[in-house]
């Protein structure tokens, strides 16, 4: 079944045309990455699926819901949907523990005791749960961007969006979330879309990468042919120029 | 000192009138403000507009004008004493102060507080609630704390319309003593005696608030 469909869509900043006759299915439980230039629309094209962008023309439908249709109700897809940032974006007021907890409580209803023990256990697999009573400006990058994976796990999502998530962090810190991505790819039924430079790390967990440029998908193949033989001349002059630094 | 001790009935209902006036007009103020601060933040292009047009409004109207309009021109369509016609005065006038103070706070809130707490799952609403007008209320303490003193020594102008306030009743005991001078020295020091706490209680929520970030 497929999770996330973009039928023909087109998305405009202004005059600015940054999504061009978008095509593109991922199934359930798939790992995709996606990689192109800076400024390719990558970031543009992940934010739509959570209604962090509009499109403008075509068909988005994420979980069965068409995001384009004014009906649908956005918080319930984000509900099944979550996100980690660049930046990570963890609420700057609030204890990690807190963190982890706010959304379950506020917008599943979740019990208080069992929330909490989810939280707990998702400190700890994410290595943070000597951190949980600390505030996010205690944290080091990698631990705030771990800590954020478990926020977003904690809706036990169906699927999650990692924008760039290493890019901000010291280079000894990278390591560390990119486990924790290893493992959560690992469950078969998480559909995760990643834009990321770590082709390493898209060499061992995609099971598809695809390759944009000036907001359109040039192409879209299997981890093993793309590394093996990119199709796109601009697909291998990226490839060749990420994997020389 | 006599004259402190003769009056001292009529001191302390000025400056219980002037306490009551005060505590009703701040917390009116702060829902009414961070509600037009709110407004004028959201999408929506016909609450920005409402939101502009009563902080413009109230903003650049003098106070006392304000009050005379409610004690004058509203009372004659809804009863209303002096005392209510300053104290909804003062409320309306503070709160498009505190709109500006609390929208300049949101503003400076890091866009990715709200994306963060949108893509987790929250509504507008509870995202505004538990993550933004937290942080924003910090940001904005310092400048808050000059709003609510003001308020407390604005709410003088209920002595205009008979509100039966602490200037108010200075201006009856100057008036039968005339000693002027003695009786607007206690008044003084009856406003310090709310407006002092007030400042340090602010002070200290700032340091408190500093730590805990
Ligand atoms: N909010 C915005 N307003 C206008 N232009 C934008 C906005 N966000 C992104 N863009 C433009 O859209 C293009 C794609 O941006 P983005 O999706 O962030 O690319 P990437 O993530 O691949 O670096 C860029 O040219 C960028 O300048
Ligand atoms: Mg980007």
């Amino acid at each position: 079944m497929s999770m996330i469909e973009f039928k023909n869509v087109e998305k405009y900043y202004g005059n600015f045309h940054a999504l061009k006759n978008v095509n593109l299915t991922i199934d359930e439980g798939e790992t995709v990455v996606l990689i192109g230039p800076s400024g390719s629309g990558k970031s543009t094209l992940i934010r739509t699926v959570n209604g962090l962008e509009e499109i403008e023309e075509g068909q988005l439908l994420v979980n069965g819901f068409d995001l384009h249709d004014p009906k649908t109700d956005m918080n319930r897809i984000r509900k099944n949907v979550g996100m980690v940032f660049q930046h990570f974006n963890l609420y700057d007021n609030k204890t990690t523990l807190e963190n982890v907890m706010l959304a379950p409580r506020l917008v599943l209803k979740r019990d208080e005791a069992e929330n909490k023990k989810l939280a707990m256990e998702l400190l700890e697999k994410v290595g943070l749960a000597d951190k949980a009573a600390n505030m996010p400006s205690e944290l080091s990058g990698g631990q705030k961007q771990r800590a954020a994976i478990a926020r977003s796990l904690a809706m036990q999502p169906k699927a999650l969006l990692f924008d760039e998530p290493t890019s901000a962090l010291d280079p000894e810190m990278v390591g560390d979330v990119l486990d924790v991505m290893r493992d959560i790819a690992k469950d078969s039924s998480m559909t995760m879309l990643v834009v990321t430079h770590e082709m390493s790390f898209a060499k061992a967990v995609a099971d598809r990468v695809i390759f944009m440029a000036e907001g359109e998908i040039l192409e879209d193949s299997t981890t093993k042919e793309f590394f093996e033989k990119p199709k796109e001349v601009r697909a291998q002059k990226f490839l060749s120029q990420v994997e020389h630094h | 000192m006599a004259l402190l001790q003769n009056n001292f009935p009529t001191f302390l209902q000025g400056f219980g009138y002037t306490l009551l006036s005060s505590i009703i007009a701040l917390i009116g103020s702060m829902i009414l403000g961070t509600g037009f601060a709110i407004m004028q933040i959201v999408p929506q292009k016909w609450a920005q507009v409402i939101g502009n047009v009563y902080v413009q409004v109230f903003r650049n109207i003098p106070l006392l004008i304000i009050t005379f309009f409610f004690f004058l021109v509203v009372s004659k369509y809804v009863k209303m004493s002096g005392f209510t016609s300053g104290t909804v005065a003062l409320m309306l006038y503070t709160s498009a102060f505190i709109a500006e103070t609390v929208r300049a706070g949101i503003l400076a809130v890091d866009g990715g507080q709200m994306e963060g707490a949108r893509a987790n799952g929250l509504s507008f609403g509870q995202a505004m609630q538990y993550i933004i007008l937290p942080q924003a209320f910090r940001i904005a303490l310092p400048s808050l704390g000059n709003q609510f003193i003001n308020l407390v020594k604005n709410s003088s102008i209920l002595a205009f319309v008979g509100g039966l306030d602490l200037m108010y009743q200075g201006n009856m005991v100057a008036a039968n003593t005339f000693d002027t001078f003695s009786t607007y020295i206690i008044v003084a020091i009856f406003y310090l005696i709310l407006t002092l706490p007030l400042s340090y209680y602010i002070q200290h929520l700032e340091r408190k608030l500093k730590r805990a970030l």
